[in-house]
């Protein structure tokens, strides 16, 4: 049990720390939310700064274009920009977290040289096209069909939750390309494909959130031709392919999150003081409650790459634990801050306020907490399968 | 950074594991439940106590030039853990840290208590207590295993003793060590007992319930390792917070599993129940430490 990080771990920190203080100020100012070309251009800049200082890719293999950082100098990096207040992946996410290092582990030479340098430099977005308006939790149900027709797959359905389809490049796809029978389940008839957004048949529809923004869209797909020198991994075999990348979202996606929590849990308790809600100890033992919970949180994240780190850096079920308790922790967190707000929690111009909408996802977002827990009692603790 | 165990740690976790089985096993916790002498006329096994001396349970953290082990609080943190998952019962909290300033403690041939806020563990077995128990009044323990006198007018002090953070410390590993086997009970049972033709582990309500279990259970592992590697007192009050959390909500939950057998005096998860009852009320309780860790927020 070894929390104090080694001298080499520490350099790393240091010259980050410097590097994020030298280029942080010179950034332009943050776009609309609403701004979607705008953000686009903001958040590829800042992949671009990345690459250029040699932290894109951090994480990913040296020999896809990355650092082969341990999953120790990854967890530092994303605290670090954090609590520099740098901006997020935005919308360099499905690329840096989930397409990229699918394509690294299963893709060809060819196609890695092809895809995997644009996303370190922040010159392509990709998107994923998974979820499907009757294929949610039941992810391999879904019934985008994908017919092969000489060199391509003609391609037919319609995909939902799809984050930055207005502006990405890409789109890692996931289609039924055998139908499903007796012998065939769901799962072993599913195909992975890089579909080109620009590809005529493709369009996309955003769509609102509760939040009034438009995070999610729609996407659909009408004789949609892609060729099938696109498809990674074998054809049927893109069940297992897409496994690679969900567990990297478990993994550290929500690193820099647990950190800003904490940060705006300090921020709650200034404010507590400051408007007298501390004096009512309900509100005041939430805030303290939270304190240990986001404590906890911290060591488990730390425990979780540790764990990671001897594995090779492929996070295991662990982050189903993580993800049940910080999804919940992190709509607690802003339940309390409306508390704190009174009348003010019901003020969207208050950033709290937007907040504590959007974290209603967390629950449901990247797997629900009810099929989380499907995944840990089965897979952790060796129950049955069943209803 | 390696937050996992070493080596020495699992070897050592193994080893009092082994040593509780061997000692303390199902069987004994029985006969000393099912025994004449429970509740206020609970006696202490003074065998049993010496022989966690000789181990060096009390000395874990005593240097070896004093005779003890030289280790520190993570591999104190995991051996109070498995007492915890044992149910072992006696002071050995306050035991463990008098080693170093009462004599026989560390051996195991003195029993030291202390005073915890009104309350008082083991009063009438102890050779040696730490704080004033005047007036001390005999309670009808809730805990079969856990004889319990209460001091009137004794809590309300705002400033802890210096051994209450360690104290706070070794109780939340107790509490994490019964939430993880309470856990293990309620998924094998889970697994064994079957209604409607199949395991009721294989329905989603049992399912979730054991899920949340593990949740509550590795969380509090977390917290309650993290607080040991840094003794920083405000996680610590954290790690105690939740760890309390963790045992009292899993003994009901691995209750709720095993359904009418979990009601019964025969099945272990009650004893685990309120053994976690009473370790909750040791400091910090639930509203000191949420109390603590707010007062930190700055």
């Amino acid at each position: 049990m070894d929390l104090t990080y080694t001298e080499e771990e520490e350099e790393f920190r240091a010259r980050l720390r410097a590097w994020l203080a030298a280029t942080l100020p010179g950034l332009p100012p943050r776009p609309d939310p609403r701004d979607w070309p705008g953000r686009r251009a903001y958040d590829t800049a800042w992949q671009r700064r990345l690459y250029d200082a040699g932290y894109a890719g951090l994480h990913w293999p040296a020999d896809a274009g990355g650092h082969g950082a341990t999953p120790t100098q990854h967890l530092i990096f994303l605290e670090e920009t954090e609590l520099a207040g740098a901006p997020y992946v935005g919308a360099n996410f499905v690329g840096l977290l989930h397409a990229g290092p699918t394509i690294a582990a299963e893709g060809t030479r060819a196609q890695c040289s092809r895809w995997l340098p644009p996303i370190l430099r922040g010159d392509e977005i990709w998107c994923q096209g998974f979820s499907e308006p009757d294929a949610g939790s039941d992810l391999a149900s879904l019934r985008t069909r994908a017919v092969r027709d000489g060199d391509a797959y003609v391609v037919t359905g319609s995909k939902i939750w799809t984050s930055h389809a207005e502006v990405a490049d890409w789109c890692e796809l996931l289609v039924r390309t055998r139908p499903v029978s007796a012998d065939v389940p769901g799962h072993r008839g599913i195909t992975w494909l890089a579909l080109p957004m620009n590809a005529p048949g493709v369009s996309v529809r955003p769509l609102r959130t509760l939040a009034g923004t438009t995070e999610f869209a729609e996407m659909f797909l009408d004789e949609v031709r892609v060729p099938a020198a696109h498809r990674v991994g074998e054809e049927n075999d893109g069940w297992r392919v897409t496994m690679v990348t969900l567990s990297f979202e478990r993994g550290t996606a929500f690193v820099g999150e647990v950190v800003a929590c904490r940060r705006t849990l300090r921020a709650l308790a200034e404010a507590a003081r400051g408007n007298g809600r501390w004096d009512d100890q309900e509100v005041r033992r939430t805030l303290g409650r939270l304190n240990a919970e986001f404590t906890a949180l911290w060591r488990l994240t730390q425990w979780n790459v540790s764990e990671a780190q001897r594995a090779g850096g492929v996070p295991g079920n662990s982050g189903s634990v993580f993800k049940l308790r910080y999804s919940h922790a992190r709509q607690e967190l802003y339940d309390a801050a409306a508390r704190v707000l009174g009348p003010g929690g019901l003020d969207l111009s208050h950033d709290w306020t937007a907040d504590r909408l959007s974290s209603l996802s967390y629950t449901i977002a990247a797997g629900t907490s009810q099929i989380q827990r499907n995944i840990v009692a089965e897979r952790v603790l060796g129950l049955p399968k069943g209803r | 950074m390696d937050f996992r165990l070493t080596d020495d740690q699992r070897a050592l976790q193994e080893g009092v594991r082994k040593l509780l089985e061997g000692r303390f096993g199902r069987e004994r916790l029985r006969a000393a439940v099912d025994g004449p002498g429970v509740g206020p006329e609970a006696s202490l096994d003074r065998a049993l106590w010496r022989e966690l001396g000789d181990a060096g349970f009390f000395a874990l953290r005593l240097p070896e030039r004093d005779g003890g082990v030289g280790l520190g609080l993570p591999e104190a943190v995991l051996a109070f853990e498995e007492a915890g998952r044992a149910l072992l019962p006696g002071p050995l909290v306050a035991t463990h840290l008098a080693a170093a300033t009462v004599p026989g403690a560390a051996t195991g041939e003195r029993v030291v208590t202390r005073v915890d806020g009104e309350l008082v563990e083991w009063l009438d077995a102890a050779d040696h207590v730490l704080g004033n128990a005047a007036g001390a009044v005999p309670v009808r323990s809730v805990d079969p295993l856990t004889p319990l006198h209460r001091v009137p007018g004794a809590a309300g002090g705002d400033v802890p003793e210096p051994d209450a953070v360690p104290a706070a410390l070794l109780t939340a590993a107790e509490q994490l060590g019964s939430a993880g086997r309470t856990t293990e009970a309620a998924v094998r049972y889970a697994g064994e007992r079957e209604q409607f033709g199949r395991p009721i582990g294989s329905f989603q309500a049992v399912k979730h319930l054991c899920a949340r279990m593990l949740v509550r259970t590795e969380t509090a592992r977390a917290a309650v390792y993290g607080a040991a590697v840094t003794g920083e007192a405000v996680e610590i009050a954290g790690a105690k917070l939740l760890a309390d959390d963790a045992a009292v909500r899993n003994a009901r939950d691995c209750l709720q599993v095993h359904g009418g057998m979990g009601f019964t005096w025969e099945a272990d998860v009650h004893l685990h129940l309120k053994r976690a009852w009473v370790r909750a009320e040791r400091w910090p309780t639930e509203r000191e430490a949420a109390e603590l860790l707010a007062a930190a927020l700055r």
